[in-house]
């Protein structure tokens, strides 16, 4: 697609996007290679070899997190989160379906937006990865050594949680922000009021998750805030660490029609946060405990890794009204999306997706105009600065609609626009345009390894598309969405490789994959299973029955169960599988399904023990067998319950190979 | 391309012919002739043949007298990793194990313990279980001290 020479003016926008949606239509702007071998050899991993970055991509709608190999753009796995997930029992379990609790009850779906690996020193170091759900506000965290989330923290007095889970340089504080504001009263307690008394009782806040060295999360402190909506963060770094920036829209406070409503303010606000003055405050024992039911559920390792969940009555909260200098508003244009810090930690830069130009804060002008009170006035207590103040540059013509930006580390910028669908690469310092290039189409987030902390791989770069049209095979409506894998090591871009990815990538990151296979677990020992339930060898299985229900201690290893033959079920008995996996060897799990379930199958790691609830409601013999092919007699891994009647009283018999 | 073509079919014949013989030990000169051949061809050495291909490069012995401790903490072992498939007395999954140092060394045993899936594949004996017993033998991942407590194990009269 050639670009438009675009005039500055925003009514422009809709003859663009309506021009850009014909182009669309139309085949043949693929991308054309300057040589096709070239690309192919660059992102070619031969039979046997292996990818040099993981890359994680949020599953958007699909609440999960999906895993790709870069630069081969191979999908290798996905991480269940915040959705049950039936491939393997995730959230259905009796280990893990307490992962879901929230203060509304099991949830059991969520929208997974903005991974985000934990640092040392403001680079990726490979021990979590935090991702945020927005519908019901909630963080999880997910332990790189087993590919498994340990741990969901629900957001209390936010209403979908939207900034976040940005770390901070030494991963002491995990970011929450609500993006929808909703009324709260001054106990923090919702409020039956008309939804269009928004202006006078609306209100959001900006949460700190403190992150402990073994990884246990807690709500440190909530930060009051106006009734705005919170969009996008990112921590401060290097001279700026400390600080946390935080985008908002709807300055408005609109309450209908945010299209329209939410647009017409010339600037909007990125929130600057102290967060080490604030977390000095609360050291202090300022702030209010405030009502803020929620829950949070972990991974009990000490206690055969089942999930549990603790309700949290209470929050710290923070009012930037009594509590001085811990919040400012820097005035940026058009409903600002994405806020990045470059990797200095001196440049704040805005994605306004409504602004013709990209506007670049600079960290020490800030600084000056707190220092010197140089405001132009307050919103709500909070002090406004003045944008010519703080402005270390426009980037012009930087492709319409921008939206995040990411970083190299050799000086230079590179920001989607979402309408003009391409990545405009700028030079930070003297905020020129020096290149760009078309994607395919409609890039949301692009993600660099390491592209948002101190030492970006700047090597590759994957533009996270929301429109996918042509580029596959067609599926129907429902299309996978498209990311491109673009060669940024040279002055020129290059485009590498279309690769599909699962439900819809907002964020991603990568990280050289050495840094995360160092700490791969193999598979648990079983010496270490503390499951109340194991039964580590076969001499161990049996079944014991406590009025109606029936607690089967079963084991697997190539090819068998034990017991395969269970006799003495009752029609109306609750029955409870606990399986364990005596395998003690890398990728060989065994599954476990029976007839009728009203469940998922259980897909068993080598030595783990996971449990499946199952209530049969007819007479009969159920087979159960194995579902992951797991050796030549795959096939003859099977078994029979035989199930009588409610009101007869069969005796408890079972066994294998008698 | 034909040569090798000929040559894989002719050790595969040769291997299927050996896994048919089914003898354990007793068969006569011609018999020892072929299982040299087959050493020669699958490229094992003496030792690799005596004790089988894996970590133990060393031959292991027994004591004079069995190490009580250490075959107690065997009997654990064997009991939590190897029992869903071997009993003591009798056939199961694999073989009884009552017996397993009379047929093979120590080293032979840890070997087979600690490389279940280099065994099964180039060790000629192996081989021949794996085709009757059908299931392979599961990598249980024990440790080179782990596997020699197992053998104390199988030298004592625990069951």
């Amino acid at each position: 697609m050639k670009k438009q020479t675009h005039s500055h003016r925003f009514w422009m926008l809709p003859a663009v996007v309506l021009l850009s949606v014909t182009l669309f239509g139309c085949n043949g702007s693929n991308g054309n290679f300057s040589s096709n071998s070239d690309a192919a050899q660059k992102v070619y991993v031969a039979p046997g070899e292996l990818d040099e970055f993981y890359g994680f991509m949020s599953g958007g709608y699909n609440g999960q997190l999906g895993v790709y190999g870069l630069p081969s753009g191979r999908h290798i796995f996905t991480v269940p989160v915040f959705s049950q997930a039936a491939v393997n029992g995730y959230g259905y379990s009796e280990e893990t379906k307490a992962m879901l609790n929230t203060s509304h009850g099991f949830v059991p779906w969520g929208d997974a937006h903005h991974p985000e690996l934990s640092q040392t020193n403001g680079e990726t170091d490979g021990r979590w990865i935090f991702i945020n759900e927005n519908n019901t506000p909630r963080v999880a965290r997910i332990g790189l050594d087993e590919f498994k989330t340990q741990e969901i923290i629900e957001i209390p007095n936010s209403a979908g949680n939207h900034a976040s889970a940005f770390v901070t340089p030494n991963t002491e504080y995990v970011s929450a922000a609500t993006r929808f504001s909703i009324p709260m009263d001054e106990n923090m307690q919702g409020m039956d009021v008309s939804i269009d008394s928004y202006k006078d009782t609306f209100r959001g806040t900006i949460s700190f998750i403190k992150v402990s060295d073994e990884g246990k999360m807690n709500i440190d402190f909530q930060i009051l805030m106006p009734g705005f909506d919170y969009d996008l963060s990112h921590s401060g770094k290097g001279p700026s660490d400390g600080w946390a920036f935080f985008t908002s829209y709807n300055s408005e406070q609109a309450h209908t029609l945010l299209e329209i409503n939410a647009s017409k303010n010339d600037k909007d606000f990125i929130a600057a946060i102290n967060w080490r003055k604030a977390a000095e405050y609360v050291k202090e024992g300022k702030g209010t405990m405030m009502p803020g039911k929620h829950v949070r559920n972990y991974i009990d390792h000490e206690e055969g890794g089942i999930a549990k969940s603790e309700t949290i009555d209470e929050v710290r909260v923070l009012d930037p009204r009594e509590l001085e200098g811990i919040v400012y508003f820097l005035p940026t244009p058009k409903s600002p999306h994405g806020v990045d810090v470059d990797p200095t930690g001196q440049y704040i830069i805005a994605g306004g997706k409504l602004s013709t130009v990209i506007p670049v804060h600079s960290f020490d002008k800030m600084i000056n105009a707190i220092d010197s009170e140089d405001y132009e006035g307050e919103v709500m207590g909070i002090p406004v600065l003045k944008y010519d103040s703080i402005l270390h540059g426009e980037v012009e013509d930087p492709g319409l609609g921008p939206l995040h930006t990411e970083f190299d580390g050799k000086g230079f910028a590179y920001t989607t626009a979402f309408i003009s669908s391409e990545v405009v690469k700028w030079d930070i310092e003297n905020t020129q345009v020096v290149d760009r290039i078309d994607t395919y189409y409609s890039p949301g987030h692009l993600m660099i390894p390491g592209g948002d902390s101190q030492k970006p791989d700047g090597k590759y770069l994957v533009a996270l598309n929301k429109i996918t049209k042509d580029r596959y095979l067609p599926t129907g409506p429902e299309m996978f969405h498209s990311a491109q894998l673009i060669d940024i090591s040279g002055d020129k871009m290059q485009l590498l490789l279309d690769f599909p990815t699962e439900g819809e990538p907002h964020y991603a990151q990568g990280i050289k994959a050495e840094k995360v296979m160092e700490r791969q677990k193999r598979f648990y020992k079983l010496e270490d299973n503390t499951h109340p339930y194991r039964a580590t060898s076969e001499a161990q299985t049996r079944i014991e029955r406590d009025g109606n229900e029936v607690h089967v201690y079963m084991t697997t290893i190539r090819s068998h169960f034990a017991p395969d033959n269970i006799e003495g079920i009752k029609v109306g008995d609750k029955v409870y599988f606990h399986v364990t996996n005596l395998e003690q060897d890398w990728d060989v799990p065994h599954g476990f399904a029976i007839k009728g379930a009203n469940n998922a199958e259980l897909l068993i790691m080598p030595g783990e023990t996971l449990t499946m609830t199952w209530e049969p409601q007819q007479v009969g013999v159920f087979p159960f067998y194995c579902t992951d092919f797991c050796s030549a007699l795959h096939q003859e891994m099977q078994g029979y319950v035989r199930v009588s009647p409610e009101n007869s009283d069969p005796e408890i018999k079972y066994g294998t190979g008698q | 391309m034909k040569l090798s073509k000929i040559l894989i079919a002719v050790s595969l014949s040769l291997a299927f012919m050996l896994s048919g013989c089914g003898g354990s030990g007793d068969g006569g000169n011609q018999q020892q002739t072929q299982a040299q051949k087959q050493q020669n061809e699958s490229g094992l050495s003496d030792f690799e043949m005596e004790h089988g291909i894996g970590p133990v490069t060393e031959t292991i012995s027994l004591g004079d007298e069995v190490d009580m401790e250490l075959a107690q903490k065997g009997k654990e072992l064997f009991e939590l990793k190897c029992s869903a498939c071997h009993k003591v007395n009798e056939r199961y999954i694999g073989p009884a194990m009552n017996d397993v140092l009379e047929r093979r060394s120590p080293t032979y045993v840890m070997n087979m313990i600690l490389n279940p899936d280099g065994m099964t594949k180039n060790h000629p004996e192996a081989k021949k279980l794996l085709q009757e017993f059908m299931s392979p033998m599961p990598n249980q991942g024990l440790s080179q001290e782990e596997a020699r407590a197992i053998v104390e194990f199988f030298a004592s009269d625990l069951e």
